[in-house]
C-alpha cells in the first residue's frame, strides 16, 4: 500500500498541481464574487444551487479524475490514443443528429440531464493522437505528405466544430500548429499563416484600392532591390508577381467573398467589431433570421465589451476588493461567470490582482515548455506543446477579449470559467501530462 | 530529429511572453491610466436619491401652525408589475380615458424603464384617495400609493404673507449656483422664499447600487457616504392669526390693505392685502391652474397691496410734517396759523375745510382738524429754513427726514419685492421745473399729495415711530427661529432701534394728543372703541388712472391710519381702501374693529354684525369688474368653442355608455385648454 502510494506521487511536478489548485480555487472565489446574494456562506457552497457550488462540486469530481488520472500506467495514453481520437471524431459527428439547441450552439449532447460537449473534450483526443503520429518511428516529418497527414488531424475536428456554430472552439484547434512548427514544421508556414492573417486584417482596415497601391509599392520595392538577381534567377522575378497577385487577389476577391458568401453576417460584424470599424451589409440581401441574429449580437458584443472594459477599467491600482465589485457584483456583464470571468478579478482586485493572476499564468505555461523540453519521448514532448498551445490560446484570446483587444469568441479562461466540461477537459489535459512527465524516465516509443 | 528543432522551444516562449506583455500594457492602459471608467462604473452601478426633509413649521404668536406640512399622495406605477389589471376600474376611479391610461403607462416606462417606479397621478384629491385607497389592493403590486409632504395652511389666511412653494425653474438653478436640483420644491414668495435657507432644513443623500436592470439591490457601501435629511427648523412670528383672519375678512370685495404693527417691537400683528385668495389654492395639483387664472384677474389677487400698494398718503402725513417743523427748530407747539379756509401763501389757494379762524390756533387744534393752511405753511418753514434760505438745501434735508422715517425707501421687512413708495429728490424738481422751483412748487407735499407715495406697511410705520416717540424698529414677522444660534443672522437687522427725531417728549405728547382729538372729536370718531384712547388721522387720497386712454380723476382712497392706547401704545395700523371716498366712511370703522379685537381680544355681538356690514359691502371700481368679467366670459367661451370641436371630431353614436365617454373626453380637453393656458403664462 505505502510502496504504490509512493509510485503515483512519485515524479510528480508538484509546482505544476500546486498553480492547478490556486487557479481553481481562484476561479471559484470569482464565481461567489460575481454570484453571492446574501445568503449563508457554507450552505451557499454545499447546497449545489449556487454557481460557485457547481463549480466547487466540479472541482472534487476534477479531484477524483486526476486521482484516476496519476494512477493510470503511462503506457495506456500512447496505446489508446488513436482509438480515442476516433471515438472523439465519432461524438462529433453524432452530434449532428443527436444535438440539443442551447443559446445557439448546436455542439452539445444532451442525456439524462447530463451535457455532453464533444468539441470540447475531442482537445484532449486531438492531442493524444497528434503526439503519437508525431512520435511515430517511422515518421519523417520533412516530407509534405507527413506534414500534411499532421495537419488534417488538426483540421478534421476544426472543420465538424465549425460546422457546429463553435467558430471559438474550432479556433483552438488551430492552436496545436505550434506543436507542429516545434516538431519541424518549417516557420515558413506559420509565417505565411501570419502574413495572411494580417493581409486580411489589413483588407479590413484599409481601403480596397490604396491596399492595393501599398502592396504594389512593396512588390515594385523588391523587384527593384533585388533586379540584379534576375540574371542569375530567372524565376525570382515570376515568383515577385505570383505574390503579389495572389496578396491583391486575396484583397480584391477572396476576402470579400469570404466574408459575403462564407461566414455569417454576425461573425463579419464582429471581426468588424474587433478592428474597429462599423461592418456595412445590404441588409435586403439578408434573411430575417439573420438579421434579427446580427442586431442581437452587435448589441451583446458591443455592449459585452463595454461593460467588461468598465469593470476592469474601474479597479484601478488595488482593486475595489472581493465582493465590492459593482459591475461584476450586479449583472453588468454578460456572461460574467463563463467567458468574462477575468473581469472579477480585474475589478476586485485591480491592476495589482491581474499582474499576480497573469504572472499565475505564465508561470504555468512556461513550466510546461520546461517540462515538455525535458522529455525523453517525442510523444510526451508533443503532448505537452500540446497543452500549453491550448492553454496559451485560451488564456490570450479569453483575456484579451474582456480587455476588448481579440474579437468576442466565447472560449473559456482555463481553470476560472464557469462550466463543467471545460473545466474537466483542461483537468484531464493538464493531468495526463503530469502522469507522463511523472515517467518521464520511461522511453516511451 | 528533435534536435534539430531545439533552439523552437525559446522562440515559442518568446512568442507567450509577448503576448502577456501586450495583455498586462492593455491592462495598465485600462487600469491606471485614466478616472473615465470609474465613473462610468459609479454611472452604472450607483443611484443617488435625495431625501427631502419636512419643511419648518410657521407658528403664529399665541403658538398656533398657520402654515405646516400636510401629506398628498402621489400614485406611482411600477410598469414591469403591471399584470392582470383592471385597467377600466382603475380608469374609472381617475377619471382617466383608456387611451390616456395607456399613454402615460408608455409614458413613464420611457422615462425611467420598466423596472423603476414613476409618479402615475401626483397630488391625488381626497376624494380619488379615498376611492383609491379602498380598492389598491385590486390594482397592486403594479401600482401603489406614495406619501409626499406638501404644504398647507390651517386657517386659509396670510396668503400674501406666507408665501407658497414652487418646482424650482432653470434660471433659479443658475442664480443659486445648482444648490438646488430639478425636481427640488423651494419657497417661492413671502416667508417661504425670505426665510428658505431656514424652513427647507438640509437635504439627505441616499446612495444605493443599482443592478443592470436598474433595480436598487441595496445601500452602496452600507451607507457611510449617505447623509441624513434635517428637517427645517420652525419660526415664530408676531402674526395673530385671528387678527389676521378678520383683516381679510374686512378687506373682502374691496381693494386695500390693512398692516398692523406692535410698536415697542416692529413686529407685525396682521397683514392683509385685498382681494386675498385662499393659500392652499397654490399646492397640490393644481396649482399652476389656480395660478395663471389669479394671474389673470384683473383685481390682481397675488399682488399685496400693504407692501407694493403705492399710494397718496394725503393728510395721514400731517403727523410727520409737524415732526419735521419741530425737530428743525422752526415752530413749538403753540405755534399757529390764522387760516380763513384757504392757504394763500402761495400763486394758488389751496382750499381747507374749516373757515373759523381758530381752528389752528396751535399744533394740537390744526392736527386735531386736519388744517391744510397750517400744514403747508410748517412745510414750506421747514423747506425755506432760516440758515441758508436756500430751497433746494432745505428740501434736501426735508427728504432725509421723510427717508429717516422710512418714506421713500424699502423699510426691509422680512417679505421679498418690497416696494419703496416714492419721495423725489431736487434734481426731479430740476428738471422739471427747469431749475427754476421754490417751496411753493411741491407746497402740495405738505399734505401729502403730490410727488410722494407711500405703501400701507410705511404708514404704519410712520405711526409707530409717534407711538414710540421718536424710534422704530424695521417691521418683521418672524420673532425667533428655533434652536436660533450666532450663525443666523436674518433676524440681526430687526434688533436695531431707529432713532429719527430728537423731540422730547413732552412735545411729542401734543402731537399725540392731537391726533387723539381727531378720533375723539374729529373726522375719526368712527374709531371710538368705548375705555380706550386712540390716537388717529383719517386721509383722502386722490388718484387718477387712465380709462379708456385717457387720464381720468378716479374715487379717492381712503385712508386711516391709528394707534392705540396713546398712553401705551400696542397697535399701530394703517387701512387703506381702494377707492372708497373719504376716510372715514370705510377705513376708520375698520381700523377699529381691528384694535378692538386685538385689544380686548374679542368683538361683540354688535360689532361682529359691523363686520359683516363692512364684509358684505363691494368697493370697486365698475372698470375692474367689467374687465375681470370680460375675462371669464371669454375663457369660458373658448372652453365650449374647443370642446364643440372635440365632440364633432369623435363621432359618437347615441347610447349611455358613449355619452359618458364624450363626457370623458370633454374632461380631457378642459384639462388640456388648461393645460395651454399655462404655457402662455
Amino acid at each position: 500500500m505505502r510502496n504504490q502510494s509512493a509510485e503515483i506521487t512519485k515524479g510528480i511536478d508538484w509546482a505544476l498541481v500546486i498553480a492547478y489548485i490556486a487557479l481553481v480555487t481562484i476561479g471559484i472565489m470569482s464565481i461567489f464574487a460575481t454570484s453571492y446574494r446574501d445568503e449563508a456562506v457554507l450552505n451557499g457552497f454545499l447546497s449545489f444551487k449556487t454557481d460557485y457550488s457547481r463549480q466547487l462540486y466540479y472541482f472534487a469530481i476534477c479531484g477524483v479524475l486526476a486521482v484516476f488520472i496519476l494512477l493510470t500506467d503511462s503506457k495506456f495514453f500512447t496505446a489508446t490514443s488513436n482509438i480515442f481520437y476516433f471515438l472523439g471524431i465519432v461524438l462529433l459527428i453524432l452530434v449532428f443528429p443527436f444535438h440539443t439547441d442551447v443559446k445557439g450552439t448546436k455542439s452539445i449532447i444532451r442525456f439524462s440531464g447530463f451535457q455532453l460537449q464533444p468539441a470540447e473534450l475531442c482537445k484532449v483526443f486531438v492531442n493524444l493522437a497528434l503526439a503519437k503520429y508525431m512520435s511515430s518511428l517511422d515518421l519523417n516529418f520533412k516530407k509534405l505528405k507527413s506534414q500534411l497527414f499532421a495537419s488534417s488531424l488538426i483540421i478534421l475536428p476544426a472543420i465538424l466544430t465549425i460546422l457546429q456554430s463553435e467558430t471559438g472552439l474550432a479556433l483552438v484547434y488551430f492552436s496545436f500548429f505550434l506543436v507542429l512548427y516545434r516538431e519541424g514544421l518549417p516557420a515558413s508556414v506559420l509565417v505565411i499563416g501570419f502574413a495572411v492573417a494580417l493581409l486580411v486584417v489589413l483588407t479590413l482596415l484599409l481601403d480596397q484600392n490604396l491596399l492595393a497601391l501599398i502592396l504594389t509599392a512593396i512588390a515594385v520595392l523588391f523587384v527593384y532591390v533585388s533586379r540584379r538577381e534576375f540574371k542569375r534567377n530567372k524565376g525570382l522575378f515570376l515568383v515577385i508577381v505570383g505574390i503579389w497577385a495572389l496578396c491583391v487577389g486575396i484583397q480584391r476577391f477572396a476576402v470579400p467573398y469570404f466574408f459575403s458568401d462564407v461566414l455569417k453576417p454576425y461573425q463579419v460584424q464582429r471581426i468588424y467589431a474587433t478592428v474597429g470599424k462599423d461592418f456595412q451589409v445590404d441588409e435586403s440581401t439578408l434573411s430575417d433570421a439573420d438579421l434579427k441574429k446580427m442586431e442581437e449580437r452587435k448589441k451583446a458584443g458591443n455592449y459585452n465589451v463595454k461593460q467588461s472594459k468598465i469593470a476592469i477599467g474601474s479597479g484601478g491600482m488595488f482593486g475595489k476588493g472581493l465582493l465590492k465589485g459593482t459591475q461584476t457584483r450586479y449583472d453588468f456583464v454578460p456572461e460574467q461567470r463563463t467567458d468574462f470571468i477575468f473581469c472579477t478579478i480585474g475589478e476586485g482586485f485591480g491592476f495589482f490582482g491581474s499582474l499576480i493572476l497573469l504572472g499565475l499564468y505564465l508561470f504555468m505555461l512556461f513550466r510546461i515548455v520546461n517540462i515538455a523540453e525535458r522529455q525523453r519521448s517525442a510523444f510526451a514532448r508533443a503532448y505537452a506543446y500540446g497543452v500549453a498551445s491550448v492553454f496559451f490560446f485560451h488564456i490570450f484570446i479569453n483575456i484579451g477579449m474582456t480587455l476588448g483587444i481579440v474579437p468576442v469568441i466565447g472560449i473559456p479562461l482555463p481553470f476560472m470559467s464557469y462550466g463543467g466540461t471545460a473545466l474537466i477537459t483542461f483537468t484531464v489535459l493538464l493531468f495526463i501530462l503530469i502522469r507522463l512527465d511523472a515517467d518521464r524516465q520511461m522511453i516511451l516509443r | 530529429m528533435s534536435v534539430f528543432n531545439q533552439s523552437r522551444q525559446n522562440v515559442i516562449r518568446v512568442l507567450i511572453l509577448v503576448a502577456f506583455i501586450i495583455l498586462i500594457i492593455r491592462l495598465l492602459f485600462l487600469q491606471l491610466s485614466s478616472s473615465t471608467y470609474d465613473l462610468l462604473a459609479l454611472d452604472n452601478a450607483v443611484s443617488k436619491t435625495i431625501v427631502y426633509p419636512d419643511r419648518g413649521i410657521i407658528f403664529d404668536r399665541k403658538g398656533r401652525s398657520i402654515l405646516e406640512n400636510t401629506l398628498t399622495y402621489d400614485l406611482m406605477v411600477l410598469p414591469n408589475a403591471v399584470k392582470n389589471l383592471d385597467t377600466a376600474g382603475l380608469c374609472r376611479i381617475l377619471n382617466i380615458h383608456p387611451k390616456k391610461f395607456h399613454d402615460r403607462l408608455i409614458g413613464s416606462i420611457i422615462k425611467n424603464g420598466k423596472f423603476r417606479p414613476s409618479v402615475f397621478e401626483s397630488a391625488i384629491d381626497t376624494e380619488t384617495f379615498v376611492q383609491l385607497q379602498e380598492n389598491i389592493f385590486r390594482f397592486e403590486p403594479g401600482f401603489y400609493l406614495q406619501e409626499r409632504p406638501a404644504r398647507s395652511y390651517p386657517y386659509k389666511a396670510a396668503a400674501h404673507v406666507l408665501g407658497y412653494v414652487g418646482e424650482v425653474d432653470s434660471n433659479i438653478l443658475k442664480r443659486t449656483n445648482f444648490y438646488y436640483q430639478m425636481g427640488d420644491y423651494m419657497g417661492l414668495s413671502g416667508l417661504e422664499r425670505y426665510y428658505e435657507s431656514i424652513l427647507m432644513g438640509k437635504r439627505g443623500i441616499r446612495y444605493q447600487v443599482k443592478d443592470n436592470k436598474n433595480r436598487i439591490v441595496g445601500p452602496y457601501e452600507k451607507g457611510v457616504y449617505d447623509s441624513v435629511a434635517v428637517a427645517g427648523r420652525n419660526l415664530n412670528t408676531y402674526l395673530d392669526v385671528e387678527l389676521q383672519v378678520l383683516a381679510e375678512r374686512l378687506l373682502k370685495n374691496k381693494l386695500g390693505a390693512i398692516v398692523a404693527i406692535e410698536p415697542k417691537t416692529g413686529g407685525i400683528l396682521a397683514m392683509a392685502s385685498g382681494p386675498t385668495y385662499d393659500p392652499n389654492l397654490l399646492t397640490g395639483s393644481f396649482r399652476k391652474a389656480n395660478f395663471s387664472y389669479m394671474l389673470r384677474d384683473t383685481a390682481r389677487p397675488l399682488f399685496n397691496r400693504a407692501i407694493k400698494g403705492q399710494y397718496a398718503p394725503g393728510s395721514t402725513i400731517k403727523p410727520m410734517g409737524a415732526l419735521i417743523a419741530l425737530d428743525e427748530g422752526v415752530i413749538t407747539p403753540s405755534f399757529g396759523y390764522g387760516c380763513g379756509g384757504a392757504y394763500r401763501g402761495c400763486n394758488r389757494p389751496i382750499a381747507c375745510e374749516h373757515k373759523n379762524p381758530a381752528h389752528a390756533a396751535n399744533l394740537r387744534l390744526a392736527l386735531a382738524n386736519s388744517c391744510n393752511s397750517y400744514f403747508s405753511h410748517i412745510y414750506r418753514m421747514a423747506v425755506d429754513n432760516r440758515q441758508d434760505r436756500n430751497t433746494r438745501l432745505g428740501y434736501t434735508r426735508w427728504k432725509g427726514y421723510m427717508n429717516s422715517f422710512g418714506m421713500g425707501v424699502r423699510l426691509g421687512l422680512d417679505l421679498p419685492s418690497e416696494d419703496k413708495g416714492l419721495i423725489t429728490d431736487t434734481s426731479f424738481y430740476n428738471r422739471l421745473y427747469n431749475n427754476s422751483w421754490n417751496s411753493c412748487t411741491n407746497v402740495f407735499l405738505g399734505i401729502g399729495q403730490g410727488e410722494m407715495q407711500a405703501t400701507p406697511l410705511q404708514m404704519a410705520n410712520l405711526m409707530c415711530i409717534i407711538a414710540n416717540k421718536g424710534y422704530y424698529y424695521t417691521p418683521h414677522f418672524v420673532k425667533s427661529i428655533e434652536n436660533e444660534d450666532d450663525s443666523d443672522t436674518l433676524l440681526n437687522k430687526f434688533k436695531i432701534r431707529h432713532e429719527v427725531t430728537k423731540i422730547p417728549d413732552t412735545i411729542y405728547n401734543i402731537v399725540q394728543l392731537g391726533m387723539q382729538d381727531v378720533v375723539d372729536r374729529g373726522t375719526a370718531m368712527g374709531a371710538r372703541i368705548e375705555g380706550i384712547s386712540i390716537a388717529g388721522k383719517t386721509g383722502t387720497a386722490e388718484n387718477y388712472g387712465i380709462i379708456n386712454g385717457r387720464r381720468e380723476k378716479l374715487k379717492n382712497h381712503s385712508w386711516f391710519v391709528c394707534f392705540a392706547p396713546r398712553e401705551n401704545p400696542t397697535i399701530a395700523i394703517a387701512v387703506i381702501v381702494e377707492n372708497a371716498g373719504f376716510g372715514a366712511t370705510w377705513a376708520t370703522p375698520m381700523a377699529s374693529l381691528m384694535m378692538e379685537k386685538y385689544l380686548k381680544d374679542t368683538l361683540s355681538d354688535t360689532r361682529w354684525k359691523e363686520v359683516e356690514r363692512i364684509e358684505g359691502t363691494e368697493i370697486i371700481l365698475p372698470i375692474v369688474k367689467m374687465k375681470r368679467n370680460r375675462l371669464d366670459s371669454l375663457r369660458k367661451e373658448k372652453i365650449k368653442v374647443q370642446v364643440k370641436r372635440a365632440t364633432a371630431v369623435v363621432d359618437l353614436p347615441n347610447n349611455e355608455s358613449d355619452s359618458k365617454h364624450t363626457q370623458q373626453i370633454t374632461a380631457l380637453h378642459i384639462e388640456a385648454i388648461l393645460k395651454d393656458e399655462e404655457s402662455i403664462c
